[in-house]
């Protein structure tokens, strides 16, 4: 097997795994992988000296926790400021990180469901479809999701609540409160980037009042709630709205103000 | 990468010799993040790509030329400058840098 094939069998595996590769320096094309497991990093392959592999060995696993992706100068031992070395020669190494796939947890087996989902597998989102309804959490109904878990908010939020991050979201479609109001709870007790819950205004009021009975009243949390749910396009459809919320995910997360560029000025890109 | 190992896999079982293209810095305005990626097989095949469709086509020369050349891989850098406006080049006005690679490892 090639430190090739590991590191194809990995990537599709969705381990997470980090590729240092010389692009400039003795020994072009050299290659170190190192792999996650649960909290410990195991590292393959080599650059050609010992001391260069264990600094980049390192500074690749920080990168890989960080889901970073970039360019790193060296010394040809290792060397951590190469700009100090006079008339010797550099290693330029590429760092690329392979996180697995950013998830989206879409709570209530609706019509938006299916389209939010397809939208979502677009974008790049693991999709995990959740409602207590055993007749409509099915995987006949919702082709596209990766996963579809019969199940009430709360336990699923305990059993996995502890693996959402920044990078993911939580859609809660349900627009009903016995549903609503705990998939809220459980998802502000986790680290995710982004809470989007559907309904009208009338409906967010409400789930409001509902939500300060349980006892969800501080300003902070409240903040992360995107409701009532996407951007302001004006559509109507599932797919639109769809869009809307997918298009609110990635403004979110980039900070950006998600006005026309037209109407806009600095740089796109950034 | 990963969008295009099914294509790879395939090159590779019918013994065909491949090269990789990886972004690995943009400068200013560009289409793709570092890491995006692109493979050319020896007939001049191509999975994936590394910019808006601008400097691809370039990309496969200097993949066949890596590949015939048995070269370890080096990096290839497209973007406009005012003494190269007719060079290959990003109409966004960016610098993309690619390391280009024999699939040998």
């Amino acid at each position: 097997m090639t430190l090739f094939d590991r590191f194809r069998d990995l990537v599709r595996a969705e381990t997470p795994v980090a590729l240092a590769t010389v692009i400039d320096g003795p020994q072009v094309g050299a290659k170190l992988l190192v792999v996650r497991t649960g909290e410990t990093e195991s590292v393959e392959g080599s650059l050609g000296h010992p001391d260069l592999d264990r600094v980049v060995a390192r500074d690749t696993a920080g990168e890989l926790e960080a889901g970073r992706t970039g360019v790193r100068h060296y010394g040809p031992e290792g060397q951590a400021t190469p700009e100090d070395l006079v008339d010797t020669p550099t290693v330029s190494v590429f760092i690329e990180s392979f996180s697995p796939p950013p998830q989206m947890w879409i709570f209530g087996a609706v019509d938006f469901t299916a389209a939010l989902g397809r939208v979502a597998k677009v974008l790049g989102y693991r999709v995990t479809v959740c409602d207590a309804r055993e007749v409509f959490a099915t995987k006949r109904r919702f082709p596209m999701a990766d996963e579809v878990v019969v199940s009430w908010p709360a336990p699923m939020f305990e059993r996995r609540g502890g693996t959402l991050g920044p990078r993911d979201a939580v859609c809660i479609l349900t627009h009903d409160p016995k549903f609503d109001v705990p998939a809220v709870q459980g998802a502000l007790a986790t680290k995710v980037g982004y809470i989007g819950v559907m309904g009208s205004r009338k409906t967010h009021a409400k789930r409001l009042e509902r939500l300060a009975e349980v006892g969800v009243t501080s300003p902070a949390d409240l903040a992360r709630l995107m409701s009532p749910i996407g951007l302001d396009l004006g559509g109507r459809t599932p797919e639109e709205t769809a869009v809307a919320i997918c298009a609110e995910i990635i403004a979110r997360r980039t900070g950006h103000s998600a006005s026309s560029l037209k109407n806009t000025d600095g740089s796109i890109h950034s | 990468m990963r969008e295009i190992l099914d294509d790879i896999d395939r090159w590779q079982k019918s013994g065909k010799r491949i090269a990789v293209a990886r972004v690995v810095k943009i400068e200013g305005s560009g289409p793709r993040d570092p890491g995006a990626a692109m493979a050319v097989n020896e007939d001049g095949e191509v999975a994936g790509s590394v910019s808006g469709g601008c400097v691809e086509g370039a990309v496969v020369g200097e993949a066949l030329s890596i590949i015939h050349e048995g070269s370890p891989g080096r990096m290839v850098s497209f973007g406009y400058s005012d003494d190269e406006a007719f060079a290959v080049g990003l109409t966004c006005g960016g610098t993309i840098r690619l390391f280009i690679e024999p699939l040998t490892w």
